[in-house]
């Protein structure tokens, strides 16, 4: 009795499923905004409805047993055990629904492998525990992280609506463009995913894929790294704007003029408090996960940096270990990741911070010949 | 009852031995079987305590009680130790018990390599919940372990881990061995392989699978300690090594890897859900070839772990068809249960409530595995919560309550003594409730985006993810009742007859319960 009560319930639940859609009890796949994921969409609808309807019907023969054939009703037993021409009928059916099953599953599947004719490239590399977008046509490119205050994850603060799903600087693509993404990684395998896009694809060190998008609606669209990558996994979102080709072309313009600002400044005369104050920022995005805001580290994986030997010693073997990192370890080479600029005051803020006081200080220049050096 | 030795008229008395040494040294199929259930429900309750934790962290967005990095230990050792020490275990222990008696042999083929298989178990899980404490904590890259993740970036544990898994698959291997040097050359006379009982042919294949893919296991975890700890670079990519290599080699032994953990479960079910529909199963040789068919169909199907990997079109393809393909012989096996149970006589004891949940949610789990078949739709589900939806309700419902199934079903014979029928029946509805709480909403959190293996969540997911981990306390605590019935059952109780259910067939009801220390020292004879 209880056994079908349970089961009405989940039927229902099930046949409602499309139906209910709430803001916070969201239960299905979103459509999404591209061709992809409608596809993607629509054979998960048909699917999900295939295996309702055979629930249904191998439930319902179940549930009809478990009510009329009950020995506590004194309902004898048959003893029938074999029929040939229903095993093979119960095998050829579900095959046949397989079939059917795969001819779209197939067709979707080939158009989301066509990344050929793209307008816009953008490569993506995965970071523990941020991406990189570069745009390898304009020459240009950009780390995303996590903006969300740690206070907020800490519950010291109140959590803002897109909580843990906003980032300081988001991909932008242009609408109505077919944009391919190529995708790889710096140090573990990540994944980059964007749902309403339908495009999910590994980020893996050594290899480059391949996935391609192209969405017709302006807006904000989020997601996350789905590929487990360390501690914070969970804190590495995607945000992508899709903008209006106008506004994109003036957006490509200004990032470029940026970047050839950027690459400017390596030449500029830097005092110890402007490396001090750039290098507080660029070490909060690019080693405090790791190291910590206070450079205490979480030994052994990650060492402590205040009062450590590398960060109060030699300077020349603390700019080595910060541009080529060291192989085998979590440590990454940033010498590809940062700018000059950046690397000189994050080595600079370093040996400056939490009591290091060393009170020296290493310029841009330094850090150019150095890499060339090499 | 000529199937119980005699043993008066021996020299030497042939009971089992006393004290420690009873356990230590025994070579007793039943002795090893208890131990290996014992030990198993031991690991149940350790690793669905880490699923606590995990639900604990989960209940509320934001970080509460565990950092991220102790999360991802949590999850990692949740997953190995209910996979290796709870799940593959216990079904081990069933075979123990039940094989020689179903097949009428007076013990295990390889008595003394029993035991040791069995006491490698402990050592191995000492080993591996020891890296809790270590320094850098336990593993913490997930049970599938993806390399560079578990080899350059591994926490210093991961080659106490390795260890570990290496003295596992030696005790899983042995265990194979025995169990099919044990059917195939013990049989009692005129019991021809298709007249065997289907718990015997299931663990039969499973043991086939174990052989198999334990190996291969073994080849990937010292391919990782090569490149831990020997300079080797089979994994690393900046090497001239392939992250994605680990993949392949994971999952051809991973996949092979979950049926080992549900075949066994399919058999006892094949025995329960006769015996309390008092009607034969239905369709007994479409339902041995629709195991042997799932077995071959699980070495051609591991990539479809891997949809998102950047496999090739054609790889892509067929992974999908052949996976497709598994839904026919798995749909064969539901239909035959069901069929079984029409117009049979039923009655729902414990292991018969436990039984029919099992053939539903396994369905549900079923489903959803079709619907991650199809490659472009996986693109969506692929490691989110809909992925952990669809495990937990082949792993839970499917081999959980196969085990608590057979567990009911066979106690009297174990123990001699009825278990309590209302606690069992209240430990069966307070299971099924808690775990379709716990695990339903998961389906819904990944259909709208909540990726797997994070610690916090965003502010959409709270709601569902509150439900869950309400379920998951109330399936945990639930447990506790099962070993109170267990040990009450173990006790003392209402005393079994030889054959404690009406319906029940096969040669482990013609032994007295409790089933004597030594049975079938003369093989009984076969129709």
């Amino acid at each position: 009795m209880r056994v079908h009560a349970k089961r009405a319930l989940a039927l229902v639940t099930g046949l409602l499923l499309p139906a209910v859609v709430m803001a916070d009890w969201t239960m299905n796949m979103t459509p999404g905004v591209t061709g992809t994921s409608n596809q993607i969409f629509s054979l998960h609808m048909t699917i999900l409805w295939i295996c309702v309807a055979i629930g249904v019907v191998v439930f319902g023969v179940m549930f009809w047993s478990i009510f009329a054939h009950r020995k506590s009703q004194g309902y004898k037993a048959a003893n029938f055990h074999e029929n040939t021409l229903v095993e093979v009928l119960w095998t050829a059916i579900p095959f046949a629904i397989l079939v059917a099953m795969a001819v779209p599953a197939t067709a979707t599947l080939i158009e989301m492998y066509d990344t050929t004719e793209s307008e816009v490239d953008i490569k993506i590399t995965g970071y523990q525990w941020r991406w990189q977008y570069e745009y390898i046509n304009d020459d240009f490119g950009y780390f995303s992280s996590l903006s969300t205050p740690r206070d907020q994850i800490e519950n010291r603060q109140a959590k803002g609506e897109n909580y843990l799903l906003e980032v300081d600087k988001p991909l932008v693509i242009p609408v109505g463009k077919k944009v391919r993404f190529l995708l790889t990684a710096n140090d573990v395998i990540h994944s980059w995913w964007v749902p309403e896009f339908g495009v999910k694809k590994d980020a893996i060190p050594g290899f480059i894929n391949e996935t391609w998008t192209r969405v017709d609606e302006p807006g904000i669209y989020r997601g996350q790294c789905t590929e487990l990558c360390g501690k914070d996994h969970g804190f590495m979102p995607v945000v992508v704007e899709a903008v209006p080709e106008e506004e994109y072309a003036a957006w490509v313009a200004e990032q470029k003029e940026a970047a050839e600002a950027e690459r400017q400044l390596t030449q500029k005369d830097w005092t110890l408090d402007e490396l001090i104050e750039r290098g507080e920022k660029a070490y909060a995005s690019a080693c405090a996960s790791c190291h910590q805001p206070n450079g205490a580290g979480m030994p052994p994986a990650f060492p402590a940096l205040k009062g450590s030997p590398i960060a109060t010693g030699d300077m020349a073997a603390h700019i080595d270990i910060v541009v080529n990192g060291v192989s085998g370890t979590a440590m990454q080479a940033f010498g590809g990741q940062l700018s000059e600029v950046d690397l000189a005051a994050v080595i600079t803020y370093e040996r400056n911070a939490w009591g290091n006081n060393t009170g020296e200080m290493v310029t841009p220049k330094e850090i150019f010949d150095f890499k060339n050096k090499e | 009852m000529s199937a119980v030795a005699d043993t008066h008229n021996q020299e030497h008395h042939h009971g089992p031995a006393k004290g420690i040494s009873r356990w230590l040294l025994t070579t007793n199929h039943k002795d090893i079987g208890s131990m290996y259930l014992i030990f198993s429900f031991a690991m149940f309750l350790l690793g669905g305590s880490m699923a606590m934790v995990i639900r604990a962290e989960l209940f509320q967005p934001g970080l509460q009680i565990v950092q991220p990095e102790f999360f991802n230990q949590m999850t990692t050792m949740h997953g190995l130790i209910m996979v290796f020490g709870a799940v593959m275990p216990a079904f081990v222990g069933l075979a123990n018990w039940m094989l020689p008696l179903m097949i009428g042999a007076p013990d295990m083929a390889l008595p003394r390599m029993n035991n040791w298989s069995f006491w490698l178990l402990p050592c191995a899980f000492l080993i591996l919940v020891s890296t809790l404490f270590m320094e850098g904590g336990a593993p913490n890259f997930g049970w599938t372990f993806y390399a560079p993740l578990s080899t350059t970036y591994g926490p210093p544990s991961t080659t106490f881990f390795i260890f570990a898994i290496h003295i596992m698959g030696v005790s899983s291997i042995m265990g194979a061995i025995n169990v099919i040097a044990t059917i195939l050359n013990l049989r009692a006379p005129g019991m021809t392989l298709m007249k065997m009982p289907l718990f015997v042919w299931t663990w039969l294949i499973t043991a086939f699978l174990l052989i198999a893919v334990m190996p291969v296991l073994a080849g990937a975890v010292t391919m990782m300690l090569m490149d831990i700890n020997f300079g080797t670079s089979f994994f690393d990519a900046s090497g001239g090594g392939d992250p994605v290599l680990f993949q392949h080699v994971f999952w051809f032994f991973g996949h092979p890897e979950v049926y080992i953990m549900i075949l066994p479960a399919f058999g006892a079910i094949s025995h329960i859900v006769p015996a309390f529909s008092r009607k034969p199963l239905f369709g007994y040789p479409s339902m041995v070839y629709a195991t042997g068919a799932i077995a071959l169909l699980s070495f051609l199907v591991w990539a479809h772990h891997m949809f998102t990997v950047g496999i090739p079109l054609a790889g892509q393809l067929f992974f999908m068809y052949a996976t497709l393909l598994i839904a026919v012989p798995t749909g064969v096996k539901v239909f035959n249960w069901v069929t079984t149970m029409f117009r049979g006589s039923l009655s729902f004891e414990a292991p018969m409530l436990f039984a029919v949940a099992f053939i539903i949610l396994f369905s549900i789990g079923g489903f959803s595995g079709l619907m991650l078949a199809i490659a472009p739709a996986d693109f969506q589900y692929h490691d989110t919560y809909f992925v952990v939806a669809h495990f937990h309700y082949v792993l839970v419902p499917g081999a959980i309550f196969g085990i608590f199934a057979s567990a009911y079903f066979w106690l009297p014979k174990w123990t001699g003594n009825m278990y309590d029928e209302t606690l069992a029946k209240t430990h069966f509805w307070l299971s099924f409730v808690g775990m379709n709480l716990a695990f339903f909403p998961m389906h819904f959190l990944g259909l709208a985006g909540m990726p797997r293996r994070i610690p916090d969540y965003a502010l959409q997911f709270a709601d569902f993810n509150m439900v869950s981990s309400i379920g998951a306390f109330m399936f945990g605590v639930t447990q506790l009742l099962f070993l109170f019935i267990v040990v009450k059952c173990a006790r003392g109780g209402e005393k079994a007859p030889a054959k404690p259910w009406d319906g029940a067939e096969g040669l482990e009801w013609t032994v007295p319960s409790p089933a004597p220390y030594h049975t079938f020292t003369t093989p009984p004879e076969v129709k």
